[in-house]
C-alpha cells in the first residue's frame, strides 16, 4: 500500500506540471491564435462582394462608384448577378467573381443584401438649372408621350421605391450612378434578356434627358418608407424580360 | 525584335514550302451515309452517355460555349499571342457545326488535327494532345455531339494576322511539336497508372496548360507537366511533380483527388482557369478516374532544385512593410503562421500557387480575389475580397513578396512594375 501510494506520488509528480503546461499552453494558444474561428454565415463566405459594397450593402454614396446592394429587391439583385455571369453587363472585375456561381447561390446572396437595412445617405449633385430640373421632374412622372418616353413611376411605382421582386427603386440613389447606368444601357455595357425594356427607354432620351433625370431622382426627398411597393402594384407600359413578359416590346 | 523577324523569315520561308504540301494534304469529306458508322451506333444511348461523360472529362464545353450562350455552340475568342482564334460550333447543326460530318470527319480533327477537308487545325484546339484518344472513346464522343441539340450560330472571323492566317504554315509547327498516335499504355506500369496517364496526357489537356512554352507556342517536351505560363491569359499554371522540388511537393494522392473533386485540398484552391477547369470537368470525374489521375500524377519524377534567389535587391525594408499588410490584410483568415483554415481558407505556407516562379498567381489573386471553386462538394464556397481597390501597387509586391518569403517559403521577391502589368480584370 505504502509502494502504490509512493508510485501516485511519483505519477502526480510528473502529470501534476504536465497538466500546467497544457493549461498555459492553451491558455497562450487562446491568446495568440494563429486561425481566429471563421463563422459560418453568408457574411463572412461573400467577402468578395462586400470588400466594395459594403459589409451591409452600403455602398459607397460618396463616389457612387460602388452601388447600394442594401434593401434592392431580391429578384433584382440575382438578376444582376445572372446578367455579369452571361456577359450582358459588362464589367470586369464583377463578371470575374460572379463567373462560376450557381443560381441558388446567387439567389442567396442577393437576399442577403436585400434584407439589409441601411439608413440612405445624400450624395454629390450637380448644378442643374432649373428648366432641366423640371424636365427631369416631368419624365420621371408622366414621361414623354410624343418620344415614346414612359413615366419611371409607371413601372419603378409611385414612390420611386421600387416594386417587389424584381423592380429596383431610383431614389436615392447618387446622381453618377443614375446617370451612368442610363448612358451604360445606350453603349451596350449593360443589358439584360431580351426584350430589354431600359434599353429601349434609355435610347429614347437624349444626353440632356438623361441628367435632367438623374439630377432631379438624386435630389428627390426621401419618404419615410424606402422599402419596395408590393408585387403586382404596377402594370409596366413595356414588355420587359426580366418582369418575364416575353412579348415584341412597343 | 531580331528575334521577331528571324520567326518570321522562318515561318515565310515555310509558307512556301508548305504551300505545295498542303495541297497534297487536301482531302474529301466522308459523308455520313458512306461512313463506316451507322446512323444506329450513333444513337446507342450507353455510348452517348459514355461520351458526354468523355466531353466532361475532356471540358470541350470550355472553349466551345460563349460566355452567356448555348453549350457546345462556339462562339467563345481564344486569346493566343498569335491572335485570336474563335472557337466553332461544334452542336449537329446542319449549316454552322458538324451536322454534315461523319465520324471519319471527326476522328481526322481529333487524332490528326485536319479539318473536314484536310485543312489544317490551328492547335489552339489541342490536337497535340487529344492525338492519344483512343477510336473508341472518340466516336462515344462524336456520338453525344450528334445528339445535342443543334444550335445556328455562324462561326466568327478568325482574328489571326500574317504570317499566322496561312493555314499552312502550321506545316512546320507540326513538324516540330505535333505526334500523331493513340495512347500507348505501359505494360510496366498499372492499370490505374495507365489510366491516368491517358487521361491526363489525353483528353484532360493538363499539359497544354501546365508545361512551358516557347515563342512559337509549342511545348518542347511532351508530356513534361513542368508547369507554364499560360499565353495570353496570364496565370502559372504550376508544375504537378509531387516529388522533391515539384510544384505539387508533400501532396498526398487524396489531396489530388480532393482539390479535383472539391476545388479545395488541405494543400490549396483552385482559382483562376483552374476553379473553372474543377467546376465544369474534374468535379465530375468518377473517383476511380480522379485516382487514376492521382496515382499517375504521383509518379511525375523529382525536379532540380530551384537556385536560390541572388537578386541584388535589399528586400529587408519590402518585407516589413508587406509583414504589416499582412498582418492587417491577410492574417484573420490565412492565419499568422500562413496555414490558413482546413476547409475554408488555403494555406499560403508551401502553397505551390504562392511560389510559383513568376509570382503571378499570387499576384492576381491579391488584385481580383474571388470565390472558391462551386462545386457539389462545397456548394456555398467562401471567398477573398479583391484587393484591387485598396492596396496600391507598392503594397501589393510587398505582401506578395512577404508570402512567398514568410514561413518555409523562399521565392523570389516581387516589383512594383510585376503589379502594374497584373492590373487589369480578365474576362477570358
Amino acid at each position: 500500500m505504502k509502494r502504490l501510494s509512493a508510485k501516485l506520488w511519483q505519477v502526480k509528480r510528473v502529470v501534476g506540471p504536465c497538466m500546467l503546461l497544457m493549461m498555459a499552453a492553451s491558455v497562450a494558444h487562446a491568446q495568440d491564435a494563429p486561425h481566429p474561428v471563421i463563422p459560418d454565415t453568408i457574411q463572412q463566405r461573400i467577402a468578395a462582394c462586400t470588400a466594395c459594397h459594403g459589409v451591409h450593402g452600403e455602398g459607397t454614396p460618396e463616389s457612387g462608384f460602388f452601388p447600394r446592394l442594401a434593401g434592392k429587391p431580391a429578384g433584382y439583385l440575382a438578376r444582376q448577378l445572372q446578367d455579369f455571369q452571361d456577359g450582358l453587363r459588362k464589367y470586369g472585375p464583377m463578371e470575374y467573381t460572379v463567373r462560376q456561381l450557381s443560381p441558388e447561390y446567387m439567389r442567396e446572396i442577393a437576399a442577403y443584401f436585400s434584407a439589409q437595412d441601411v439608413p440612405y445617405t445624400r450624395s454629390p449633385m450637380p448644378r442643374l438649372s432649373g428648366d432641366a430640373l423640371q424636365r427631369g421632374e416631368q419624365l420621371v412622372t408622366h414621361g414623354d408621350p410624343s418620344r415614346k418616353i414612359p413615366a419611371c413611376s409607371a413601372c419603378h411605382g409611385a414612390q420611386l421605391t421600387g416594386v417587389q421582386p424584381d423592380i429596383p427603386g431610383l431614389i436615392g440613389l447618387p446622381y453618377d450612378y443614375i446617370s451612368s447606368q442610363l448612358g451604360s444601357w445606350r453603349t451596350r455595357t449593360r443589358a439584360t434578356v431580351a426584350p430589354d425594356c431600359m434599353s429601349e427607354i434609355a435610347n429614347r432620351l437624349s444626353e440632356s434627358d438623361i441628367s435632367a433625370v438623374s439630377a432631379w431622382l438624386a435630389g428627390r426627398e426621401l419618404p419615410g418608407d424606402m422599402h419596395a411597393q408590393p408585387a403586382g402594384s404596377v402594370t409596366p407600359p413595356l414588355h420587359c424580360g426580366v418582369l418575364g413578359d416575353k412579348g415584341d416590346g412597343v | 525584335m531580331k528575334r521577331v523577324i528571324v520567326i518570321v523569315v522562318v515561318l515565310l520561308a515555310l509558307v512556301l514550302i508548305g504551300g505545295w504540301w498542303w495541297r497534297s494534304g487536301t482531302t474529301q469529306p466522308v459523308s455520313p451515309a458512306a461512313s463506316a458508322v451507322s446512323a444506329a451506333t450513333l444513337k446507342d444511348p450507353a455510348l452517348i452517355a459514355k461520351g458526354e461523360y468523355l466531353a466532361t472529362v475532356g471540358d470541350c464545353a470550355a472553349c466551345h460555349t460563349e460566355q452567356g450562350g448555348a453549350r457546345y455552340a462556339g462562339g467563345r475568342v481564344l486569346a493566343t499571342p498569335f491572335g485570336n482564334i474563335p472557337a466553332p460550333n461544334i452542336t449537329p447543326d446542319r449549316e454552322t457545326g458538324l451536322g454534315d460530318w461523319s465520324f471519319e470527319d471527326f476522328w481526322q480533327a481529333l487524332h490528326s488535327g485536319r479539318g473536314r477537308h484536310g485543312e489544317l487545325l490551328y492547335p489552339v484546339f489541342s490536337y497535340t494532345s487529344f492525338t492519344k484518344v483512343t477510336h473508341d472513346d472518340a466516336l462515344a464522343m462524336f456520338a453525344y455531339l450528334q445528339s445535342l441539340p443543334p444550335v445556328h450560330q455562324p462561326a466568327k472571323p478568325l482574328g489571326l494576322d500574317f504570317p499566322y492566317n496561312v493555314r499552312s504554315s502550321l506545316n512546320a509547327w507540326r513538324a516540330l511539336y505535333f505526334r500523331e498516335g493513340t495512347y500507348q499504355p505501359d505494360p510496366g506500369k498499372s492499370e490505374a497508372w495507365n489510366r491516368g496517364a491517358y487521361l491526363v496526357q489525353g483528353l484532360g489537356h493538363c499539359n497544354e496548360c501546365h508545361a512551358p512554352r516557347d515563342s512559337l507556342g509549342g511545348m518542347q517536351s511532351n508530356p513534361s507537366l513542368a508547369g507554364g505560363q499560360i499565353p495570353a491569359q496570364n496565370w502559372y499554371a504550376p508544375d504537378l511533380s509531387t516529388q522533391a522540388n515539384g510544384g505539387l511537393a508533400g501532396w498526398s494522392e487524396q489531396d489530388i483527388v480532393d482539390l479535383l473533386k472539391t476545388g479545395q485540398s488541405a494543400r490549396g484552391t483552385a482559382f483562376g482557369p483552374m476553379a473553372e477547369v474543377v467546376a465544369r470537368s474534374t468535379q465530375h470525374l468518377q473517383d476511380d478516374d480522379l485516382h487514376a489521375i492521382a496515382t499517375y500524377l504521383q509518379s511525375l519524377p523529382a525536379r532540380a532544385p530551384v537556385a536560390a534567389d541572388r537578386s541584388p535587391l535589399d528586400t529587408r525594408a519590402i518585407l516589413a512593410q508587406g509583414a504589416k499588410v499582412y498582418a492587417d490584410r491577410c492574417a484573420d483568415c490565412h492565419g499568422k503562421d500562413g496555414n490558413g483554415v482546413a476547409g475554408i481558407y488555403p494555406p499560403l505556407n508551401g502553397n505551390s500557387s504562392v511560389n510559383e516562379p513568376t509570382g503571378i498567381n499570387a499576384v492576381r489573386v491579391v488584385l481580383l480575389g474571388g470565390f472558391a471553386p462551386l462545386t457539389a462538394g462545397n456548394p456555398r464556397p467562401y471567398s477573398m475580397p479583391p484587393f484591387a481597390q485598396q492596396l496600391n501597387d507598392s503594397d501589393v509586391a510587398a505582401v506578395v513578396t512577404y508570402i512567398r518569403q514568410a514561413w518555409t517559403n523562399n521565392a523570389s521577391p516581387i516589383l512594383e512594375r510585376d503589379v502594374i502589368k497584373n492590373r487589369h480584370t480578365p474576362i477570358d
